[in-house]
Order: C-alpha cells, then structure tokens, then sequence
C-alpha cells in the first residue's frame, strides 16, 4: 500500500512547477487528474527539447506526467465546466497554476470551491506571490533565476551571470506545493479544516539561497564573490572545486589543505599553515591545486585520497554514472506503458517508504484519454 | 492561524545540511523540534562557516538552518544518556538522523529498536548514496554527489569544464523529499496507526531533479548532453534560451518565437533560422552568436521595453543589492529577524510556503547547545 493511496488530485496546472507536485503526489499513492484543454492540452505537450518527440508528445511532459490520468475539457463551455465543478466536489486536493484571476472568472477559485467542497486543501503556484509588481510577469524558470541573484553564484568570477542549468526554480516550488499540501491534509485529518497553500517561484528560489543570503544581511551586504576558476561556491575556502585531472575530472569538497599537500605531495601548499588562509587565499590554493592535479590520473588520486577519508569523487557523465555499480544498485529507473501499449523508460520516486520505492505502472496520459471513464466513474 | 503541523514532535539527530534542512521546514510548519546533539560540541554545523562567518558562537550557516528549533544534548554512547533519549522517543512522532550506515545500529537506535519503544514513529534517513552498493560508505557531501550524478555537465558552455551548482543543491533537494516522505508516511498513520521508515539519498534526489532530461537521454538513444557554445542555460533547450550581455548590463531571454523576436529587437539577422522551428535548435549557436552581437550595441532598459510590453519572456539580470532595492522584493516580506535569548539577532529568511493566505514568520533563533536540556528530565 502507497502512503497516500485514496486521495483524489484535481490538477489544472501547466509546464512544471504545478505538475512536478502532483507527480509526487501521485509516485506517493495519490490518484491524479489533470484537467486539459482540449484540442492541445497542457502545453508542456508540446515542449519538446532537443526536437526529440516520443509517441506524439515531448519526453519533457512524459517524465513529468507518469501515472496521471487526462480528462479533457473546454473550461469557458458551461455544460463542461458543470462536470469538472461536480468532479472538485469530490476532490481531497485541487491545484493549478493561472495566471491571478482567471480561476475568479472560472469560478473555481478557493472561495468558490470551498462553499461546494468545505474541507478542500486548495494549492496555487505562482511566479511572483499573489501582488506586488512583479504579479503579472511571466513565472518561468530562467527569469526567475535572472532576477534572484542566483546566477552570481555559478561558474567563475570572470564569467559573467551562469544560469544553473535545469529548471530549478520551477523544481523547488513544486516540492514546496506538495510539502504544503500534504502539512494541510494532515491538519485536515485532526481537524476538519481545508487549506490554501500558496507557493511562488521567487520564494521558493529565494529561500534556497537562504545560507548565503543570511550572509549577505550579516557581512555588510557583499555582493557574492566567485573564485577565479575552480569555482564550486563562492561562499567557501578552497580546496572546495573541480579540478582537471591527466584524463578527467576530480571534485574535492571541504578539508585540510595542510593533509592534501602531504597526500598530493604538494610541497608548496605547506606555506597555507593557518585554517583561515584556506578561505582568505583560496585563489592561490586553487591555482596551485589545480597545476598539480593535472599531473596525475583521476583514479590514481582517488586512490591516495578516498583511503585518507578526504571527501573526493571523480567527475562522471551519465554514460559512466549509469554503467556504475552504484548506480545500478539504486534500482531509480522504471519502465512505465502509455495507455496504448507504447513504453518508456523514466526515472523513479527518489523516496522510499518502508524499505521500497513506490513504483509507476502507468505512463503520462494521451489528451483527454480518460475522460468518457472518469465521467462515468464520477456521474459527471 | 493553526500551523497545519501543530502539535508534531520531530526529534533530529541529523547534521550539516539535508536533515536539519528538513526539520526547519517542518518546524516552519508548526512541529516542535529537538536537536539532539553531542555534548560539548553539537552538530558539526555550529563550527562549519561559510566566509568563516560566526554570530553568538556558531555559524550563520548553522543559524540559518536551525532556527525555529530546541536542543538537547547526550552522548548516545552513555547508557544514562541513551535511556533519556530512548524515553524522549517513546513520545515523539518523528525522527530524523543521517549517520552514515551501521552508526545507528551499533548505538541501539535503529528502526527495529526504535519501534519497540514507539510503534508508530516515523523513522527517516538521510544517506549520501543509498545504504546498499560500493558507494553507500562514500562521505554524502554535496559537490561530490553533485559530480557522481552527471549534473556537472549541464551548467556553463560547452568548451568548459564540467560546471558544477554553486549551492549545495543535493542537500537541498534530499531535505526536500525527506518532508514530502515523512509528511505522507504520517498520513498514512493516520489511517493505519502504523509507523513507517522513510529514506532518501542525496543521489537519488539529484538524479530526480534530472528526471525530464535523464528521460530524454533514456529515450534518445543515450546521446550525451550538449551545452550550447556560448550563453548556455539549458543544454535541450532552443536559441535564445539564455543570458546574454547587453551595453550596460545582461539580459535574460526564454523560450519564444525568433521571427517576432527578430522584428521586436529589429534584428534581421535572425530571420533566416525564424521559418523553421526545428533550426532553433539545429543553429543555436549560431542564433546566440547573433543575438549577442546585437544585444551589446543597447542597454539592457532599452531591450526590455522592445520585448516586455509585447509579452516575449525576458528580463533583467540582477545582483543582490538591485533585488533588495526592488519593490518587487519588498513585496513578498521575505526577510525576517529571529533572537536569541541574550539579544543577539541574526537576519534572515522565512518559509517559502504561504498557509490560507498568511505568510509564516518565527522570531525564534537557532538554539543554543542544550537550551531545552529540562526535556531529558521528563519535562515536555
């Protein structure tokens, strides 16, 4: 039995941020519904990176939407919007992610559903929170990263802003709508009471870069200062870096560099004596290191280092990382079959429950592919 | 308001990052969190500074992350001590702890002992890679599982070297899915009376966060992924996906169509690669190329009204001191001052999740080491 196995989803929302909750809710046992335009549906569909399509939409909306199900409908058509209202009635969970307003007009905005659905735990994901200037700018990823301060904390100092490149604002929402969700359904189930639960972009990526930014209010409000190469995080002392190797890559986290320079045998690293010359001359440091580790192999140095327990791991590509024993062992990818019989490979719950990953037999949805049965099931 | 976890008691013997990330944000949520730490010492993250920064004695890492929280300390290899802690876990509801594997077991608080004591505590792991495989013994550091994973490779431009996340991404995301387990292992709890074991990794966790396109590479025929040649955001993402400079400054631009962007910024260069999509792929090094040399002969101001009015997704590129001078920043009332009990104050941030329309704010500093030590002696 899956955690959350009974409860119902009603998800509206589009892209990532929005879907990304619903799909661990739905890895955690939740049934999921996603209400869809017709014609085109959630326009992530669409999305397709590196112009690679698969069975007719993008890969992009099959990792995002395993084990959902599809119930087309025209929200502006009043028969239509008839059966999706009786359909919240008998949500645990509803949650999209329009624009402010347009759930006003559609009538199926918190208010309006908690007088037909009392208890419902109401999530919203924004980009920018529910007012303010930035209210009605558009909610995606890179954008938001542009406008955090996050893209100063990547790459070198002379590089100029570095994006982190995957969708991580969209990502840390969308864990933060499923945590909020879930907190109101366990309040909900002592109490009785639902829940709005509203999540926003801009937070989201704010409170990630909440260390650093606790500094910042703290140290006089200094800009963030990347190291000149080797760069991992501009808040700490070297070694903390990537390093190139004579045939790859080394990475090398927090740890003496008095123990590396007699490990590397590095003479000339002895001159940093004291711990706070790691920090206060970390462009040094990381110069030498990094003229010194290009002498020698990958695994030669892992195999001074990882023994001396200096936290090291050698730099893999997923063709490498997916070869390896300790990946294997994870058991993270599953197979999961569309309704139409076609296959695809995708990752798995990173959560386990009891000792087991909840696994998906279910693939993403065609458009629509359900909605004659939930119809039916439901009395639409 | 209620917080929705009101009245949750989650004990937290983990460390460092993931797990006491974890325990803030389900502090945040309305439970009641005990550190439990060594003696003397504490988690090591009291003396693990970013910038080599302290405030009243411990980091403002440490400040950051434990906010919200109390402490007590024992040496769990003191029989005394132990059975205070075991009779502290007889009332808790949760605990959290990321010893590496067999620590746990060698002081007789595994999850087989524990729920001899307390059937339905939620018992929940942080790992570094899992407890099974030649890595499980690895250190769980961010960097290096960040450099196991592939991650490395989709950041910076493609003739660079792997560019890692300058925030400790891994961690990040492990706390994140270590409440989404723990919050549905407690709803399952509710109905079963049931407790459960809840396990994440921070290898697991950042190979989910590459779940679109890990999907994509499992599907693709396991082509590599391929950083664009300069301005790289997203390595399966389209021109003009990117950063780019501007006369004074940086602009960012997302997805959108290049014939409009092409008229909008009066570039037409770009036209050529505007009649078919597939080519904004194909050529986006080219593209960008382009785009570059245009970008640079305007300010960024000038860029953003061509673009914004029309609705094309861009935006400025900020540092800190511009974000915080923002009244879009303003707005969100992200910052708040939390106090210890002798006056010293620290700035930082509140939670990024908004319950029934309120945002939650704590004026509670991290803890000093045993500051809620009355709890070993049967106080609660």
């Amino acid at each position: 039995m899956k955690p959350l196995e009974d409860y119902l989803v009603v998800d509206f929302s589009q892209f990532l941020s929005g879907p990304s909750a619903s799909l661990r809710l739905a890895d955690l046992g939740a049934r999921v519904i996603k209400v869809e335009r017709p014609g085109c549906g959630d326009i992530c569909r669409e999305l397709y990176v590196s112009n690679v399509v698969l069975d007719g939409d993008s890969t992009v909306f099959h990792a995002i939407n395993r084990n959902k199900e599809s119930f087309a409908a025209d929200l502006k058509e009043p028969s239509e919007q008839e059966q999706v209202r009786k359909l919240l009635v008998q949500a645990d969970v509803v949650l999209h992610n329009f624009r402010p307003g347009v759930m006003e007009r559609l009538g199926f905005d918190y208010e309006s559903v908690r007088k037909f659905n009392p208890d419902v735990v109401y999530g919203v994901v924004s980009g920018y929170g529910p007012d303010g200037p930035w209210r009605d700018k558009p909610g995606q990823d890179l954008l938001v990263q542009a406008l955090s301060g996050l893209t100063w904390l990547s790459g070198n100092a002379g590089d100029g802003p570095v994006p982190m490149g995957l969708a991580v604002a969209d990502i840390l929402t969308g864990q933060q709508l499923a945590q909020g969700i879930q907190a109101c359904l366990i309040r909900r189930s002592l109490t009785g009471q639902g829940g709005l639960v509203e999540v926003s972009m801009i937070e989201a990526i704010l409170a990630f870069q909440f260390e650093v930014l606790t500094c910042y209010f703290q140290d006089g409000n200094e800009e963030p200062r990347r190291t000149r190469s080797n760069n991992a995080h501009a808040y700490l002392g070297a070694p903390y870096g990537i390093y190139e190797t004579a045939n790859g890559y080394l990475a090398l986290a927090m740890g003496s560099v008095l123990k590396l320079a007699a490990l590397l045998d590095c003479a000339t690293l002895l001159a940093f004596k004291d711990p706070a010359s790691w920090f206060d001359s970390r462009e040094e440091i990381k110069a030498i290191l990094a003229r010194h580790l290009k002498t020698q192999t990958t695994a030669e140095w892992m195999s001074i280092l990882e023994p001396a327990d200096i936290w090291c791991a050698e730099v893999l590509d997923w063709q490498s990382l997916l070869a390896h024993e300790g990946y294997k062992v994870l058991e993270m990818e599953q197979t999961v079959r569309r309704g139409n019989g076609f296959e695809y490979r995708t990752t798995a719950c990173p959560i386990r429950i009891n000792g087991e990953r909840p696994r998906a037999i279910a693939g993403s949805p065609a458009l629509g592919e359900h909605t004659q049965s939930i119809r039916t099931e439901f009395s639409l | 308001m209620t917080l929705p976890l009101d009245g949750l008691f989650v004990l937290e013997f983990s460390q460092y990052l993931a797990g006491p990330y974890a325990g803030l944000r389900l502090a945040d949520l309305g439970a009641r969190v005990v550190k439990v730490e060594r003696p003397g010492l504490g988690d090591g993250c009291r003396q693990l500074a970013i910038k080599g920064l302290f405030a009243d004695g411990d980091s403002l890492t440490f400040h950051a992350i434990n906010r919200n929280k109390e402490s007590c300390t024992a040496n769990l290899k003191d029989p005394v001590d132990l059975e205070r802690i075991r009779h502290l876990i007889a009332k808790a509801d949760v605990m959290t702890h990321n010893f590496r594997p067999g620590v746990m077991e060698a002081i007789g608080l595994d999850y087989e002992a524990v729920r001899e004591i307390n059937p339905g505590i939620i018992f929940a792991t942080v790992t570094g890679y899992g407890k099974k495989g030649p890595w499980s013994g690895r250190p769980g550091q961010d960097l290096l599982a960040q450099s196991l994973s592939g991650l490395a490779w989709l950041s910076g431009d493609a003739g660079q070297p792997p560019v890692p996340f300058g925030l400790a991404m891994a961690d990040i995301l492990s706390g994140e899915h270590l409440v989404q387990g723990i919050l549905a292992a407690l709803l399952q709890r509710g109905k079963t009376r049931q407790g459960a074991t809840v396990e994440v990794s921070l290898l697991e966790s950042i190979l989910d966060f590459q779940f679109e396109v890990l999907t994509t590479y499992f599907n693709d025929g396991g082509q590599p992924p391929r950083r664009a040649a300069s301005h790289n955001a997203h390595a399966y993402l389209a021109a003009p996906y990117g950063i780019y400079a501007t006369r004074d400054g940086w602009i960012a631009l997302a997805m959108g169509k290049i014939a409009s962007l092409a008229e909008w910024i009066d570039c037409p260069a770009l036209l050529p690669f505007a009649s078919d999509k597939k080519k904004t792929f194909t050529h986006r090094d080219e593209i960008k190329k382009l785009l570059q040399e245009h970008l640079i002969t305007q300010d960024t101001a000038h860029w953003l009204q061509c673009l914004e009015p029309r609705g094309y997704w861009c935006s400025d590129v900020f540092d800190y001191a511009r974000l915080f001078a923002h009244d879009g920043y303003k707005t969100l009332g992200m910052d708040q001052l939390v106090e210890r009990r002798n006056g010293s104050s620290i700035q930082t941030l509140r939670c990024p999740i908004r319950i029934d329309g309120e945002r939650i704010y704590s004026t509670v500093a991290a803890p000093e080491l045993g500051n809620a030590n009355e709890l070993l002696h049967g106080g609660l």
